[in-house]
């Protein structure tokens, strides 16, 4: 028998990344994000106004010590305004990216594992892809009533094929591995296979696809807020401000200008975040990024 | 031009380092001379390939480099030439064929078309001269049928046709010097015999000094004329390969020496009579349905791919059965019958007793104890992502053994593989190849099994690495009296670890029987074949001694 051998073991790897080493956009990117993220938890004291009154004598009021942006056209302060509709961007980008992984996930775990299920499930999702987003999101608003959860269902629907997609073929490529062979030899339950051994394969690029679905859900609910499909115009969210605002673009720029800066802002730093992430858990892709 | 005594190439006190400043490679001298061959040998991570690379200029830049020394090709310094120099260098003065042929060629280029590329850019030959010359090379490799060839695209050709094609590119516009790095590793035996017959045949025509890099001491004897011994970036040992191989001085070449499993079959073991049989198969048969479904409208209905036909083989407890056969000869999908991860198409397997072939995955379950399977790539078969205590209690525990148990088996078992049992709550990252290989194997002792079948098993792991996992094999069988069905391409390994031996070709058995008989004494004409093209079979590693024809 031969003697136990002497284990040479490295230091613990680092699986955090490396503070020093982010790159400058990327420390901008997370604070322009933690203090939007701020601004709506905190919105009632940050916010120097209600966002809602109407103040027919202060229409259309320049910036000023008292309204930090000026007013609306209904007397609304647009500071006020711009950061109660933070909380709606948020709420709709974190509740899609939550709901559309927690459907998606499963579906394509079980898509990938199951060869019969896997052709009829992904000829249902190459439906859903086929319908135009924005155009489900309007169909499915313009039916019921519109609200933060119809809004969030309608751009969670079409995200889901992205999700499923994702896990699916990462499944794929994992469920041929070795150690997930021998799980099956062993007599593991296909539950434990399925979470234990290809679920977590499958965790860092749905980190990384959502941030991009985050960011994109929060653009849509914009555009819908927009197009007048969205959440109520009584509710204040970037995309009424700039759709309230647009009507007087020429005579006062400012109040389309601040919302989109917000909008552009927080889609940029997420965004950016993402690719932090992607970097971090996927190195070769951010070498081939540099090369 | 140089008088053949000349060196072609010179390394001079070569020293790579990281970037960080981490010695890769430490003062390397060796040299070439036209139509020699200097054969690098070394294990893992030795530093061959490195030293390959620095003399082509193809270091990874920002990861290594060359801190000191120099390399001459032809009294030119290649670290002190400038980029576009270099470029003209390689192809011309140099050339390189790497492992593996099909990833080093460009999938969608015709073959002829990217032997063409090398003559476009380093000659002024018009396009008629240019096709003249790539016929020439495609005809002086030996490939059948150069018209058709010269057309066809990579996916089309087999792997050893490939590796003709590499070294058709690599040797069509004279090279002074051919680096060759581990050329014939990914190939089968007969295939890789007739690669080396070429590379010698192609030297000795054109004078070409030829680097090899091989971790194989098969083929340091058949092609080498002196060869330097690499360990941990340094040359350990150098000379003649006759001199070094018959009386190495150093105590590491003699352990790789050493480490080189022998040809001679193992001692036949005493049977014991009455040893129940553990695996029956029983004319196994596997067809892959064709692609697109055998249905057709008009016709006959497309036949499937017949992978194994007609296997049949008992195995009993405390014996080895080895299946060898060259790539795609269906031994692999035999082992995969028998573990059911395929299903067969026809036959039976009996694992003691029980017939397993037709039973469907949920009455399989309490069956997949008796049976179980250590895979190729040690970096594979175990979960990165858990410890490799998690990995030893799965299998136990799916089968109603407590966790305080079933850890404390995985304990033991890494202590009866070699491993401290400490060690348990350790991730596999922290492992290497062979500790990896070892767990994979406690993994499948936990399991008590009354069959291991190990494919290709110690395929990827370094000679005296190797050496160590079969051993620990032979230890577990002593002791636990499990059977071992060992699939390999490997004879040498066949020879040393089994008692009785399956030669297959073409999906079916060409030979079956007992060990000493049918390595020692081929009956067919193919397993003749199969012994005659092992490397190194001209050398006795046991006396140290060329073998006489």
């Amino acid at each position: 028998m031969s003697k136990p051998v002497t284990l040479s073991l490295p230091a613990p790897r680092r699986r955090f990344v490396n503070l020093a080493r982010v790159p400058l956009t990327s420390a901008l990117a997370l604070l322009v994000l933690v203090l939007i993220i701020a601004m709506a938890v905190f919105a009632p004291w940050v916010a120097n106004h209600d966002p809602v009154a109407l103040a027919p004598a202060f229409r259309l009021k320049p910036a000023s010590a008292e309204f930090w942006l000026g007013t609306d056209a209904y007397g609304r302060d647009l500071f006020s305004r711009i950061v109660y509709g933070a909380r709606i961007s948020l709420t709709v980008g974190l509740g899609v990216t939550v709901l559309s992984i927690l459907i998606g996930l499963p579906l394509g775990l079980l898509a990938g594992y199951f060869r019969r299920l896997d052709a009829l499930l992904m000829r249902v999702m190459d439906g859903l892809m086929a319908i135009p987003g924005i155009l489900l999101a309007i169909a499915i608003v313009s039916l019921s009533s519109a609200g933060v959860w119809t809004v969030m269902v309608a751009i969670m629907v079409p995200e889901i094929p992205q999700v499923v997609r994702l896990v699916r073929s990462r499944v794929l490529s994992t469920r041929e591995e070795p150690y997930v062979e021998a799980a099956v030899l062993m007599g593991t339950s296909t539950f434990k296979i399925l979470t234990r051994h290809l679920m977590p394969n499958t965790l860092a690029p749905l980190i990384v696809q959502g941030t991009y679905i985050c960011a994109s859900a929060i653009l849509t609910e914009a555009i819908l807020s927009f197009l007048g499909a969205g959440i109520g115009t009584e509710i204040p969210t970037w995309g009424n401000i700039i759709a309230e605002g647009r009507v007087y673009f020429q005579l006062k720029p400012s109040l389309v200008l601040w919302a989109g800066l917000a909008l552009s802002l927080c889609i940029l730093s997420i965004n950016l975040l993402g690719d932090v992430a992607r970097d971090a858990l996927d190195p070769r892709m951010k070498k081939r990024g540099a090369a | 031009m140089n008088s053949p005594t000349q060196d072609t190439l010179q390394v001079e006190h070569l020293c790579v380092n990281t970037a960080d400043g981490k010695p890769i490679l430490q003062d390397i001298s060796f040299n070439i001379r036209a139509g020699e061959t200097l054969c690098l040998v070394g294990e893992s991570g030795s530093g061959k390939s490195v030293t390959s690379l620095a003399t082509l200029g193809l270091l990874p830049k920002g990861a290594l480099q060359v801190a000191g020394g120099r390399i001459v090709l032809d009294g030119e310094d290649v670290l002190h030439v400038s980029n576009g120099r270099l470029k003209a260098l390689r192809g011309s003065r140099m050339a390189m064929i790497f492992q593996e042929p099909m990833t080093a060629l460009n999938p969608v280029l015709s073959v002829g078309r990217q032997i063409d590329e090398v003559l476009q850019t380093h000659t002024d030959l018009g396009a008629a001269q240019r096709r003249a010359q790539v016929m020439n090379a495609l005809e002086q490799v030996h490939l059948p049928d150069i018209e058709r060839i010269h057309d066809a695209y990579p996916h089309q050709l087999s792997g050893g046709q490939r590796q003709r094609i590499m070294i058709a590119m690599a040797l069509v516009l004279e090279p002074r010097l051919l680096i060759a790095d581990e050329p014939t590793t990914a190939l089968d035996v007969t295939t890789q015999q007739q690669i080396l017959k070429l590379i010698r045949e192609l030297q000795q025509k054109h004078g070409t000094a030829v680097l090899f890099i091989t971790h194989d001491m098969g083929v340091v004897v058949d092609i080498a004329d002196r060869v330097c011994v690499m360990r941990q970036g340094r040359i350990v040992e150098a000379g003649a390969v006759d001199a070094v191989l018959a009386s190495p001085r150093e105590d590491y070449t003699k352990s790789l020496l050493a480490a080189v499993p022998s040809l001679k079959p193992r001692a036949a073991r005493r049977e014991a009579q009455s040893a129940q049989v553990v695996l029956d198969v029983s004319e196994l048969g596997k067809v892959y349905p064709p692609a697109g479904g055998s249905w057709r409208w008009f016709g006959k209905p497309r036949e499937g791919t017949r992978a194994v036909h007609d296997v049949s083989f008992t195995l009993k407890r405390g014996r080895t059965l080895g299946i060898v056969g060259e790539s795609g000869s269906g031994k692999s999908t035999v082992a995969r019958c028998v573990m059911r991860l395929l299903a067969p198409s026809h036959g039976a397997i009996r694992v003691t007793g029980k017939e397993i072939s037709e039973l469907s995955a949920a009455s399989l379950k309490p069956h997949r104890k008796r049976i179980q399977m250590i895979f190729q790539d040690p970096n594979r078969s175990l979960n990165p992502r858990i410890t490799i205590g998690k990995s030893l209690i799965e299998g136990p525990m799916n089968h109603g053994v407590s966790h305080a148990e079933a850890w404390a088996r995985g304990q033991q078992l890494l202590e009866l593989v070699g491993l401290p049992a400490d060690a348990i709550g350790r991730y596999p990252h922290q492992f290497s190849g062979g500790q990896r290989q070892r767990i994979a194997i406690a993994r499948a002792l936990a399991m008590e099994p009354d069959v291991i079948v190990a494919d290709e098993a110690v395929s990827a792991l370094d000679v005296s690495v190797q050496a160590q996992v079969l051993q620990l094999l032979d230890d577990i069988q002593q002791r636990m009296g499990v059977a071992i069905l060992f699939i390999t391409h490997d004879l040498r390994v066949a020879a040393q670890l089994c008692d009785d031996v399956l030669v297959m070709q073409h999906g079916q058995v060409i030979e079956y029987g007992p060990a000493a008989q049918v390595l020692a004494d081929p009956r067919q004409p193919y397993t003749q074949q199969l012994m005659g093209a092992v490397s190194g079979k001209g050398w006795d590693f046991a006396t140290g001694q060329r073998v006489q024809p």
